[in-house]
Order: structure tokens, then sequence, then C-alpha cells
């Protein structure tokens, strides 16, 4: 027999052009900067609406990092997700109101406690919810996307309803903590208190995620799941309770969302899940199904286009996050991470 | 034959509205190492994945160690000991040659004197060792599902045509692999085309037709009667080689 070939690599020396287009993803959201600087006059007003775009981004980040998983992973498209979303900002309000005493004093220690303890009661309620969800309406439409549109529409409904139910029919207004009401001045720039936290929150998420998705037999499990379950299954892991895992901590996640884009509103609604999907739909999409980093670049993409977008050209904000989903799906149609291939 | 380590008894398998196996009888000995061969739609891939629980048999039994594991999820077979390499290979291509072996180590890590063994099988594998599995070549992609399957001891190996679309000299690194594993006392049942790997692996043989087996005996049986192979499988097969 004669022998295999000793498989040594050979290496053709890469253009710059070449070395850089694994990178341009990632290089997006900093070019978006700099076209931002160069086109807003003011480098304070870009400084501000820099900040604003990236805090923007990060909650919706967090909202749809567990929607892009289980799109990956499950192969489900749940629009039911704004319910987590809507569940969560109420469930957050509710504890935040409850702990007046907490959020009223100008303690960032106890203003911080008590945004843990609303964080922590949205994640508990909305990864439940998530677990009834998925083995009530999700489990028995495995593999029809029909008609997992149509019963995730119809659950979304029901927990819209719940809402009322449970909170009424009306707004319900909520202020931040005393020691997020407010911005500091840095560079002559305005940057709220509470963007900054948002920020912060998103990139521990994110770095969170990725460790996990990156570092851990979990992840490992989860990454491969998303591209062959089958053969994950055939390795001797039970991809069912994977599935089921993945769907709670995406429901927790959006919970925290909630909460996040509650207090960034300051106002909450029971439809208010629901507006904010458009915007998941589009940095799940741009960024490649099932992929986090794509879904970190994308959400970050969204938010600074908008923010650029509203302050240049006002009238181009309301079709921006359109154009540049269509931009990005004519540059890499698969998404700017592609993780699933065409199943 | 010794004792069998998997027994089908009359396994049926539907898919959709189609009737792929019609009653398999199979019995696969401990420690050597059964061929299966047949036509191209024979049931040989059908059977594999059955076994597995790829796909649910509507009839009949499948037994390992005595134990049946027909209604159990593949999750479950693979953990009463079976190794399966696909037909498709399997390979998780946005994962590293690395996370595809740490994954398949079901114990935590790759015990670090069997990915000796898999390094000096497949060389290709340590070069490669932290590259993405998608950008390997097709031979690579197959040396790297074998070693997915073998890189912990499985009580059987399910490989369905591990040299199906290879080059010559990769057919023959795979080969010298499988060898050396049977030679390790593994129990491996094999799908293949390729006679000549065959027979120079296989110790016994099961030849199905029509989602059956229509015949099975030693290796050395039909290798050497080429009228015998000629009527199972509609192939004049060279008798050397």
């Amino acid at each position: 027999m004669t022998h295999a070939p000793t498989h040594a690599p050979t290496m053709a020396k890469l253009t710059l052009a070449e070395r850089l287009r694994p990178w341009m993803p990632v290089l997006l959201v900093p070019a978006l900067m700099v076209f931002g600087f160069l086109t807003i006059d003011s480098s304070s007003s870009w400084l501000t609406l820099t900040v604003s775009g990236l805090a923007m981004g990060m909650m919706i980040f967090v909202i749809a990092s567990g929607m892009t998983l289980v799109f990956g992973l499950m192969d489900v498209i749940n629009f039911g997700h704004g319910a987590f979303i809507s569940f969560g900002a109420f469930v957050g309000t509710s504890v935040l109101l409850a702990l007046g005493a907490m959020t009223g004093v100008p303690s960032l220690m106890l203003n911080l406690l008590a945004i843990a303890g609303a964080v922590l009661a949205a994640m508990v309620v909305t990864g439940g919810m998530g677990w009834a969800f998925e083995r009530v309406i999700v489990r028995p439409v495995y593999g029809s996307h029909l008609k997992q549109i149509l019963v995730t529409m119809g659950g979304l409904i029901v927990a819209e309803q719940l809402i009322y139910v449970i909170w009424g029919g009306h707004e319900i207004v909520i202020t931040r903590p005393e020691t997020l009401k407010g911005a500091i001045t840095f560079a002559g720039a305005a940057l709220e208190k509470y963007r900054l936290l948002a920020v912060v929150v998103g990139l521990a998420v994110f770095l969170a995620l990725r460790t996990v998705m990156r570092r851990t037999k979990v992840g490992l499990i989860v990454r491969a799941g998303v591209e062959n379950p089958e053969m994950v299954q055939a390795l001797g892991y039970n991809i069912t309770r994977v599935f089921v895992g993945v769907f709670i901590a995406g429901s927790a996640l959006a919970g925290l969302g909630g909460v996040m884009w509650a207090l960034y509103q300051e106002i909450i609604t029971a439809h208010m899940g629901n507006e904010i999907m458009i915007l998941v739909f589009i940095v799940v999409i741009i960024g490649g199904l099932g992929s986090v980093e794509g879904c970190f670049i994308g959400a970050l993409t969204v938010g600074l286009v908008q923010n650029y977008a509203a302050f240049l050209e006002p009238k181009l904000a309301l079709i921006s996050n359109i154009a540049l989903m269509v931009a990005i799906l004519m540059w890499r149609p698969m998404g700017m991470v592609p993780v699933v291939k065409a199943k | 034959m010794s004792d069998p380590i998997l027994q089908l008894k009359g396994v049926k398998t539907d898919i959709a509205q189609y009737h792929i196996l019609h009653g398999v009888d199979l019995d696969v000995p401990r420690g050597a190492v059964t061929m299966l061969l047949g036509r191209n739609g024979a049931g040989k891939t059908t059977t594999l994945r059955t076994i597995m629980g790829l796909w649910k048999p509507h009839q009949g039994e499948i037994l390992l160690d005595g134990a049946h594991i027909n209604g159990l999820n593949p999750a479950q077979i693979a953990r009463r000991g079976i190794g399966f390499v696909p037909e498709d290979m399997g390979i998780f291509s946005d994962l590293t040659v690395e996370e595809n072996l740490r994954l398949a180590a079901l114990s935590g890590q790759p015990i670090p004197e069997r990915m000796d063994w898999i390094f000096a099988a497949f060389p290709a594998l340590k070069t490669f060792w932290k590259s993405a599995a998608g950008t390997l070549s097709g031979g690579q992609k197959q040396m790297l599902s074998v070693a997915r399957a073998v890189v912990e001891d499985r009580e059987l190996y399910l490989i369905d045509e591990p040299s199906k679309g290879l080059a010559p000299a990769i057919v023959a690194t795979l080969a010298r692999a499988l060898k050396d594993l049977k030679n390790r006392g593994a129990t491996i049942l094999m799908v293949e085309q390729n006679f000549s790997l065959a027979k120079a692996l296989g110790d016994h043989v099961a030849v199905m037709d029509d989602g059956r087996i229509i015949w099975s005996g030693a290796m050395a049986e039909l290798a050497s009667d080429t009228n015998l192979q000629e009527r199972l499988m509609g192939l004049k097969m060279e008798s050397a080689g």
C-alpha cells in the first residue's frame, strides 16, 4: 500500500485585503464611528450619539442573543420572544417600584442592589415562562416554520393579555434610580449615566456568553448543535435538554433586556416587546443565524446607524435599519458571521 | 462465531412512506470486524442509522449486550458504548479539530495515550489541530470523523463507508488505522463498497439486498468465491488485492 501525503500545509502569501476579509464585520462598527465623526460637525454631539447608539445596541444585543441561539440551534422562529421582553419589563418594574426605598436614595450601592433584584426576578420569571413556552407551544411544532410563526404569535397575544390582566391596560411610568439619573460631562459631551451602565452590562453579557460558548463543554455542544444537531446526539448528548436549556437562557436574557429597555424608555406597555422585535429580527438576520458574535456586531451597528441617521437626516431614520439590512444582506447574504448553513 | 455484542431481529424501518428495511436479522460478533456489503439502496446506511437510533424501527428488536436499545434516543445509545462514523462524516465545520475531538470525549478531555495513537495514525490532525474542521480536505475530514469515534474506547464502532470518494493513498491511511483498531480488539460493524478494503479488514460479512440480509458468513468464504460475489452483489469482484 502506498503512503498518504504528509499533509504539510502550504500557505500562499495573502494580500492585505484577503487578511482583512474575515475581520470586515468586526471593522464595521469602528468604521461607522469614523463615518459618524467625519459627518457630524460637533465632536461632543458625535460622542453623545455614539454612546447612545452603543447603549441601544447593547440592549438590543442582550434581547437578541437568546433569539439567535434559539433560531440557530433549534431552527425555531419564535415570534413570542417579545412576550419575554414585556414580561421582564413588567416584573422588573414591579420589583423596582416595590423597592422604592432603595431606588429613591442617592446611594449607588442601594440603587444597584435594587436593579439586581429586579433583574433577577425578571430573569427567573421569563426563564420559567420560556420553559413553559417551549414545552406547551413550541415543542409540538418543531420542524414546521409556518406553524411556529402562527403558534408563537398566538403565545405572544396570550402573554400580552396576561399582562393586561395582571398589571392593567395602562402604561406604567418608571423613574430611574437616583444615582442613574442625569448625565456626566466628558470632553464637552453629555453622557447619560444610565446609557453608560447599559454599555457596561451589555459588554459583560457579551463577554460572559462568548466565554461560555468558546471555553466550556456546554458552549461546544451548543455550537455543534447549531450546525448538526443529529451528530451531537450520535456523540452522546441529549440535544433536547440542550434545546430547552438554550430556550430558557434565551428567554431569561430577553427578560434582562426588558428591564434594561424599561429603564431606558422610562415607560412600559404590554406591547413594548412586540415593537422591539422588528429591531431584534433585523439584528438576528444581519448578524447571521446562531452567531453570538454576529448578533453583537449587528446590534451595535443597528444602534449606531439609528442614532446617527436620526441626527443627520431625521426622515431617513425611519428606514435606516431596513436599508442597513438590505445593504448587509447584499454584501453577505448569510449574515455577517454565518453559523447556520442552509437547511 | 463468538457471542454477539449486537443482535438485530426482524428489524423493519420506514422512512416517510418508503419501506426501507424489510426485516433485518444480523449478529455482530464481539472483537471482530463485520462488513455490511450490498448494492446502493440495499439498506446498509439505514441499518446503521437504525441501530444508532437516528431512525426508529417500527418492528423488530435491537439488542446491545443482550439489552434492548430500540426505543432509546441516539444519545442514550451512544452512551451505551457505540461510536458512530456517519456516511457524510458529520464533521462540525465551524469547530476546530481539537474541539471536534474534545466534544467526542464523553468523559471530559481526550486521553493523552489515545491522542498519541490518533496523531500517529493521522498526522494531519496534529498539523491542523487549531484549524476549523471545515478547512480540511475530504480525506482529512474522514480521518477526523474516524478519530472522533475512537477518541475513547467504545463497545462497538459503526462505520459507514469510510473510503467513499477518497484517493487511494488516503484510503490506505484509513485502512491502516482501522486495522490497528481491530488489532486492539475493537468490535466494528462497517459498511463498505470498496471490496478490497472490506476484504482486508473484515472477519465476517453480511450482504444486504432490498432491505434484508441475504447472506452472511466468513469473509474468507466470500473472498475466495467469485461466483458467490457475483451472485450476491451483482458485480464481478477481483479475487485479489
